[in-house]
């Protein structure tokens, strides 16, 4: 018996996919092509394509008399948006990006820290079922269900009754701007369902980033003499804030075109992607919903330019 | 002289497993102390348990005359270089160095001289504007060296600090900590798996295995007299007589260990022990020929470490093997 081939090379393979193997095996790039090239066809068109049709018609204008697009470019559309009215909707919906963000990431880090560094085999599969549950069901239920929560008769109330904190709530409700008739209809309720929604996508990135820093590093810093609070401001915020900051993207950026909260649950005043909504569809004005969606895209842009600036990457 | 690590029968268990089990143990000030051991014998949870990353469940720990136990990392003047070097990634080389100064509130510009200094102590001047990325293991690990002594700790503890350097840096690293060392006279505990470090650095030294001191000692006591046969066998791998080839040298004892390069092979002179043998194979190390021996007794094989210049026996050939009696040391049975 002999365990020694006949030949150096092995007979090649019969029919068309022996012939493909070797033909991408020879020409690694062909195949980088064939792989990439249709997806990348598919984001060049359809998603390019679209944002930059969509920039387009914010150049636009529209004719007040007969309601028709005006393909000429101009600036007027531009005007329209920064009037008081409109500056007040983009003011309203980015402070309450801003505090959606910043409460989802208060909110979150403890959670994430807790998954990445101390469950363990089930609790690690409990907390991603946790997480990503709520993903799993409708948005709307979701947002319904919050709905009932925060009427005036809802849980939330019979739960302040119980514990005879009813004056608590009438005091924040009788508050301006955040206050309202009962929570369901006031920028808190908003506030508290924007939160919650959005919450998973803040966790998600910072646990990632928690993940990845070796536990070697928080003992380094202890042992240089950090103190934990010291270790936390050194060594693991700066480490986590690159998934800080991919999560305020997500949690920031979803709050800025939300129409379909605010509408459930809020006063009647008017964010961001309702005004989209309401100019593309009974106003039919294409141009001024194209000039609004580009807010975000601008604001977006800017948050990350100075995120970029302060460093948020620099440990990626 | 002052004791700097006092260990009185330190436990640590985790669950079932006894990582540290009753490990009594004085360190001297300003000693160069090794613990040897293969992976999982404790060694490192030891150094954990200096380091204030791990309690003891047993037993009390005292670092110069004081109490360990319950003393968070962060309030111990005792600093580790750690296997992996963990620099901060996102910190030049200078802020790391300088980390332990800042985290005290030392001035910047005072801290700035201090971590220069401490950089140019272990080579590596004007380093201090890269990123820990940026340097090779070896430069990482004289980084992670220089910030953990700018705090001039009382106790400088480094597990396997050399592990993932490559053989020429590790020796030209193993002189450098040496003469560090005793410049400085700091206490060095040094965790390795590696018995030729351990016996070439250190004072004295602790061979470790399942959680236990198998034997203390200095570097020439733990290579010549192994007190167990683990020792004997991890410590630079001597062979390991037994009972019955122990009885026909005269010897009554349960194991014994002899040193490959203790036995020559040449007819005994003047009162040495010998053995006959056939040649089972043989290997050429550069400095010396390894010739395994079958003597015949209890399919016993000894190893010889022969000079190379005296070139091998063929395999199968018959040998003489001659060594003095001292060189053949009675072993307790573990």
């Amino acid at each position: 018996m002999t365990i020694v081939a006949d030949s150096f090379v092995v007979p090649e393979r019969r029919g068309t996919a022996g012939r493909v193997s070797d033909f991408f095996w020879r020409h690694p790039h062909v195949l980088l092509a064939v792989l990439l090239g249709p997806p990348l066809i598919w984001l060049g068109i359809v998603y390019l394509g679209s944002l930059f049709a969509l920039l387009l018609q914010s150049f636009f204008s529209i004719d007040e008399f007969s309601g028709l697009i005006n393909y000429e470019f101009t600036l007027a559309t531009y005007r329209q948006l920064l009037t008081e009215a409109n500056l007040d909707i983009i003011l309203r919906t980015v402070l309450m990006a801003a505090l959606v963000t910043l409460a989802s990431a208060v909110i979150a880090f403890p959670i994430a820290y807790y998954a990445a560094r101390y469950a363990r085999g089930k609790w690690k599969a409990v907390f991603y079922l946790a997480v990503m549950l709520p993903l799993w069901s409708s948005y709307l239920v979701k947002v319904y269900a919050w709905k009932l929560v925060l009427a005036k008769e809802g849980i939330l109330t019979w739960f302040f009754a119980k514990l005879n904190l009813l004056w608590l709530l009438d005091a924040w409700l009788s508050l301006p701007i955040v206050g309202g008739n009962s929570l369901s209809i006031s920028y808190t309720g908003t506030f508290i369902v924007f939160v919650y929604v959005w919450m998973p996508f803040m966790i998600l990135p910072i646990q990632a980033a928690l993940e990845r820093v070796p536990a070697t590093l928080i003992e380094a810093s202890s042992d240089l003499g950090g103190t934990p609070a010291q270790t936390f401001r050194h060594v693991i915020f700066p480490l986590a804030l690159p998934g800080i900051v991919a999560g305020s993207i997500f949690t920031f950026s979803l709050t800025l075109g939300d129409y379909i909260i605010p509408q459930i649950i809020g006063s009647s005043r008017l964010f961001i992607g309702q005004a989209v909504y309401a100019q593309q569809g009974t106003a039919g004005n294409i141009p001024l919903a194209a000039a609004f969606t580009v807010v975000p895209i601008v604001i977006m842009g800017a948050y990350l330019w100075m995120a970029k600036r302060m460093g948020a990457f620099d440990a990626l | 002289m002052t004791t700097a690590v006092l260990f009185d029968n330190v436990s640590r268990h985790f669950g079932a497993i006894r990582a540290v089990d009753r490990v009594n143990l004085a360190i001297a000030e300003g000693e160069f102390f090794a613990m040897l051991g293969p992976s999982g014998s404790g060694k490192t949870t030891c150094l954990r348990l200096l380091a204030g990353f791990e309690q003891p469940t047993g037993g009390h720990i005292e670092i110069f005359g004081e109490t360990a136990e319950g003393v968070p990392p962060y309030r111990r003047s005792v600093n580790t270089v750690f296997q992996d070097y963990a620099l901060f990634p996102h910190l030049s080389i200078l802020e790391n160095v300088a980390y332990g100064l800042m985290v005290k509130g030392i001035g910047r510009e005072e801290r700035r001289k201090a971590a220069e200094d401490a950089l140019a102590m272990v080579k590596l001047p004007g380093y201090g504007g890269r990123r820990p990325g940026q340097l090779s293991g070896g430069q990482r690990q004289r980084v992670a060296l220089a910030r953990a002594l700018v705090n001039k700790p009382k106790v400088l503890l480094l597990d396997e600090p050399l592990g993932a350097l490559d053989l020429k840096l590790r020796e030209q690293m193993q002189e450098e900590l040496k003469s560090l060392q005793k410049s400085l006279g700091i206490t060095f505990v040094f965790v390795t798996h590696d018995q030729g470090e351990a016996l070439s650095m250190a004072d004295r030294l602790a061979v470790f295995n399942d959680g236990r001191i198998q034997q203390l000692g200095t570097p020439e006591e733990v290579y010549n007299r192994p007190r167990t046969r683990f020792v004997a066998d991890f410590v630079g791998s001597s062979n390991v007589l037994s009972a019955k080839l122990c009885q026909a040298l005269g010897l009554n004892a349960a194991f014994a260990s002899l040193r490959p390069e203790a036995v020559a092979i040449a007819p005994p002179m003047n009162g040495a022990l010998s053995l006959s043998g056939t040649v089972a194979s043989h290997s050429f190390l550069g400095a010396t020929n390894r010739i395994v021996v079958d003597v015949g007794v209890d399919g016993a094989r000894i190893a010889v470490a022969s000079p190379a210049a005296r070139g091998a026996p063929a395999i199968g050939s018959p040998v003489t093997l001659s060594f003095a009696a001292h060189d053949l040391h009675p072993m307790e049975d573990a």
